[in-house]
């Protein structure tokens, strides 16, 4: 167990740096944020140098890449040209998408392993089939349609739920985003829960169960579900990744000041820090995500633990 | 072993050949998305498939047929690969051939027009700027499916080559090939989308596809090393090379011809996805931009003004959900026939 | 084994006979509907096993053995497989009559099986110690630590060395044999009147095969329980069985005690199946085979199932189905538990 959490962390390593670095490289091919900063007007040559100096951009590339690094590991993620700190941008923008993130994973969990389960169980009868038919319509569907069309129906038409969130970030008004954000990655959980429980149906083991004359319910939750569970597990845990980038689209339309926006903002106004910061961040969360998964992994499947 | 390792578990069999193998992350055989998921269960069965189990009585024996003539046999048959090809076929034709479709030019436009309902000989109604929205619908095939089509056949090719050098050379070939897919796999596609595509000033259909090849490639790559792995430690190829097969045949004729089904299924499945990825990433404004004429496009346009004319964004959604379900389903069916565990 | 077992039931079950049948296998039917078609998997099969005695069922695979002790133990797939006929009378109830939660509890206390692959039998994400648990926790409602307590005396019992250290331990950390050593013990959990063992035997190494064997036989003999062994091993068989039915095409073909089918087999596909033993005394010899294949159970040949295979096999075999012939001597007095399915079974018994 020691060796296999070892093992992860020491493979995370180059896939951080390279990552970062790829990140990095990239935002700084954005253009010549000075330039950007000074938009129109041909900045003064001096004010310039003293901005270059200051933000080290007149070192090669991969020595900006160090220095930052350097600094971010002491939680100072630079400024953004108009002087808000990209810490506090971090600090406003966060917690917003991580509860958005919450509602949505919630809802992916509950509602996706239970359809699954239902269909899995059921397979190839009305239940199983509706399930993946729903499921298919959801994901050919892109998510700013099902979000648009959901958001006019439910949030202005019917009112049922707030149709935008603005400043004031309630559960209630989170919960058509959320649904939104979740929907797509519902519907890969029900489909990859449905498949592992169709197959684990057919296992000796649960033939073994229902020998044993076990109650069904207990043949189902014990062995079924509990082996069933762990490549859905390590699906939710790197899913969590994929919701922080669907949320750029769902902050989008729901007018969320997240993540999403933050970072779209900090793109348009060609803030290098704060792109660089918000990314950075997104895949640190992105990679430990994955560790989390190993672990849990680990956890869950004796195998690896004893391997 | 990435794809196997968690698919050993009621195969006893499958773990005795990779003791030597370094324990992978349970990350690295995560599902990420349908196509992925749909693969690995292809890949499992072929594995579960080589041991023949005695289930029973409800055994056949007939003669024996190939997975292929056995798959194609089956497809015939089954109702949604028929109703997905032939949509696919159709909507191929709609985007070589728009002008057989309307007559109306998707750009001349009249803004006396903007937002009006359909009306007789215009059954879409305009848009904001007065355009023919039936016209742009069935124009904006063209650059959907040629997105979708070079994507695939891009990632497909790179993945399936990185990745099968990796699944048949292990080492450290594999060790570097894996490693740089994680770097890859660790940038959340629409995120990559946003930062990578909005450096780049240049709009053309190659940028994106260009892009959704670089990011898109690990998923094949992981599915062909799996493939490949799966391949080579089945028996006949055990027996092949006892009988002094090269490497290179080895590949061509044992081993490509077993890894190719579920690449296949993938690609078939990413193709969809990848057509709904460039609506987004045209959404977000960093995908195709005016005058290409794209449904992408237009479902972004028509987003600010859902309330007052819904028909703008729901015809070209229509069309472009109808063209993501008639890959996902074609590929969902192809998998489902190669696959003999399911039956 | 036992000397109390001369009595296989063939045909014409006796029901009132002083000591009754643990269990009673009367005409059972089991089908399987598949998309190419009902394959019908047993065919009108008949036994009956006592206490303390062992009936090992022969045959190939696909010859019905493994569903008809499924069918028995009720943990049938199905769909697609359904039984449509038949009864399964066990200690005197017909277990087709019994409701769903009934039939449960006869599962596992009364009777439980022992399955061939220890490995994937076992569900590889609890300790064994659970499973093993799991018996008293359901069926008894123990506790926790009772129920462990009670894992580890059961461990003991089956031999497992350092039970208490190891009760925690997966199953893939132990070795085929000990791995089946636990499944046996889950099958004697709750001390059940009636073991089905299918293949118990068949994935363990030769050396293996024999100990653990030997421990289910004297385990039998303590608990004076009822075994189904089925297998398609004739050498596991000899040691230990009382009487042997074979079974072809989802029918029993042939029943006698197990020394008398060995010295004298009254059905064709028997002797075939006792001449492709391979024997030392005839080194060098060209080994014999049954030729063809068996059959397609979609498409049962007419008459008797084994004629396109048999040696014997005359105009009569490819129209009509034989019954299950009372087995004589030359005298015609009937042999006991003796019972052929052959048209010609005189002719093959005096070969």
């Amino acid at each position: 167990m020691g060796r296999y959490v070892l093992r992860r962390l020491l493979q995370m390593i180059p896939v951080f740096i390279g990552t970062t670095f790829l990140i990095f490289v990239m935002v700084h091919a954005l253009g010549d944020p000075v330039n950007a900063l000074f938009g129109d007007r041909a900045p003064d040559p001096a004010v310039a140098a003293q901005i270059r100096a200051q933000y080290n951009l007149n070192d090669p590339l991969w020595l900006q890449y160090v220095k930052y690094m350097g600094k971010l590991f002491q939680w100072d993620f630079g400024t953004t040209f108009s002087g808000q700190t990209v810490t506090s941008q971090l600090a406003a923008a966060y917690p917003v998408t991580l509860k958005l993130t919450a509602v949505a994973f919630t809802i992916e969990v509950v509602f996706g392993i239970g359809l699954g389960l239902l269909s899995g169980l059921r397979r190839g009868r009305i239940a199983d089939n509706s399930v993946l038919i729903l499921t298919l319509v959801v994901i050919s569907i892109p998510t700013f349609v099902t979000g648009y069309v959901l958001q006019y129906l439910v949030g202005v038409k019917w009112g049922i739920l707030p149709a935008t969130v603005g400043f004031d970030v309630t559960f209630q008004s989170l919960l058509l985003p959320g649904i939104v954000l979740a929907s797509v990655s519902l519907a890969y959980v029900a489909r990859l829960t449905r498949t592992t429980v169709a197959e684990n149906t057919k296992a000796d083991y649960v033939r073994t169960a229902v020998a044993k004359g076990l109650p069904r319910h207990r043949v189902v939750i014990n062995h079924l579900l509990r082996n069933s569970l762990i490549p859905v597990v390590t699906f939710l845990g790197t899913d969590l990744g994929a919701l922080m980038g669907g949320a750029l689209v769902t902050e989008r339309i729901f007018n969320i000041h997240g993540v999403g926006y933050t970072l779209y903002q900090g793109i348009v106004r060609q803030s290098t820090n704060t792109v660089v910061g918000f990314v950075t961040i997104l895949v640190i969360i992105f990679l430990l995500a994955n560790l989390l998964v190993d672990l849990l992994y680990a956890v869950l499947d004796p195998r690896i633990r004893y391997a | 072993m990435p794809d196997q390792e968690k698919y050993n578990r009621s195969d006893p069999m499958a773990g005795a050949g990779d003791e030597d193998e370094e324990m992978q992350s349970a990350v690295e055989s995560r599902t990420l998305d349908l196509g992925t998921m749909e693969g690995e269960t292809l890949i499992k069965a072929e594995r579960l498939g080589d041991h023949p189990e005695t289930p029973a009585a409800g055994e056949e024996r007939v003669a024996p047929r190939s997975l292929w003539q056995d798959a194609w046999r089956d497809l015939r048959r089954n109702p949604i690969f028929i109703i997905s090809g032939l949509l696919i076929v159709f909507l191929v034709i709609v985007a070589i051939w728009p002008g057989l479709f309307t007559s109306t030019n998707p750009l001349n436009c009249d803004l006396t027009k903007s937002q009006q309902g359909p009306t007789s000989g215009h059954p879409f109604g305009y848009d904001t700027q007065g355009c023919d929205v039936y016209a742009r619908t069935i124009y904006g095939a063209r650059a959907s499916i040629t997105v979708g089509v070079c994507a695939t056949a891009g990632s497909a090719l790179v993945g399936t080559l990185l990745g099968g050098l990796a699944g048949f050379f292990g080492g450290w070939s594999d060790s570097v090939i894996s490693r740089v897919a994680d770097i890859f796999f660790g940038i959340p596609i629409l995120l990559g989308g946003l930062v990578f595509l909005s450096v780049i000033t240049i709009r053309s259909i190659w940028i994106v596809v260009a892009f959704i090849v670089v990011l898109g490639w690990p998923q094949l790559a992981r599915i062909g090393r799996g493939a490949v792995i799966t391949a080579k430690q089945q028996d006949y190829v055990t027996a092949a090379r006892a009988l002094g097969a090269g490497s290179g045949r080895l590949m061509l004729r044992h081993i490509l011809p077993n890894a190719v089904a579920p690449i296949i299924v993938v690609a078939t499945i990413a193709l969809g996805t990848y057509i709904a990825l460039e609506a987004t990433l045209s959404y977000l404004g960093v995908g195709l931009k005016p005058p290409t004429v794209s449904w992408g496009i237009d479902i972004s346009a028509a987003s600010d003004s859902f309330s007052i004319a819904p028909h703008m964004l729901l015809f070209p959604a229509a069309a472009l959900s109808i063209t993501v379900l008639a890959f996902i389903m074609l590929g969902d069916a192809v998998r489902d026939a190669l696959d003999p565990k399911l039956r | 084994m036992s000397s109390s077992s001369t009595s296989a039931q063939p045909r014409e079950a006796t029901a009132d006979t002083v000591e009754s049948p643990l269990l009673e296998v009367r005409d059972l039917h089991v089908e399987f509907r598949t998309r190419d078609g009902v394959a019908k998997a047993v065919n009108g099969v008949n036994y009956s096993v006592r206490a303390g005695e062992t009936l090992a069922i022969l045959g190939e695979s696909g010859s019905g053995k493994s569903v008809t002790a499924q069918a028995v133990m009720g943990i049938l797939d199905s769909p697609p497989g359904f039984v449509t006929g038949g009864q399964i009378v066990f200690k005197g109830r017909d277990l087709l009559t019994l409701g769903k939660e009934d039939r449960r509890k006869v599962r596992g206390s009364q009777m439980a099986m022992i399955f061939q692959d220890a490995l994937s039998s076992l569900n590889p994400v609890h300790s064994v110690g659970s499973q093993l648990g799991e018996m008293y926790r359901v069926h008894k409602g123990s506790s926790r630590q009772d129920a462990k307590a009670k894992a580890i005396e059961l461990m003991d019992r089956v031999r497992i060395p350092a039970a208490k250290a190891r009760v925690g331990d997966y199953p893939h950390q132990f070795s085929g044999g000990m791995r089946q050593r636990i499944m046996i013990a889950m099958a004697l959990a709750l001390e059940p009147d009636l073991i089905i063992a299918d293949e118990p035997t068949t994935a363990l190494d030769v050396t293996v095969q024999a100990q653990v064997m030997d421990l289910l036989a004297e385990l039998q003999g303590e608990y004076h329980m009822g075994l189904i062994l089925i297998t398609h091993d004739l050498g596991v068989v000899a040691d230990v069985a009382d009487k042997i039915a074979v079974m072809y095409a989802g029918r029993i073909v042939e029943t006698a005690p197990v020394h008398e089918l060995y010295a004298k087999p009254a059905h064709p596909y028997t002797r075939g199946l006792l001449d492709s033993i391979p024997r030392l005394d005839q080194k060098g010899q060209e080994l014999y085979a049954i030729k063809g294949l068996p059959p397609n159970l979609l498409r049962i040949p007419p008459g008797c199932a084994f004629n396109p295979r048999c040696p014997r096999a005359q105009e009569i075999c490819r129209t009509t189905v034989p019954p299950l012939f009372e087995v004589t001597d030359e005298a015609g007095t009937p042999r006991p538990g003796r019972a052929s399915a052959c048209h010609f079974w005189k002719e093959t018994l005096d070969d």
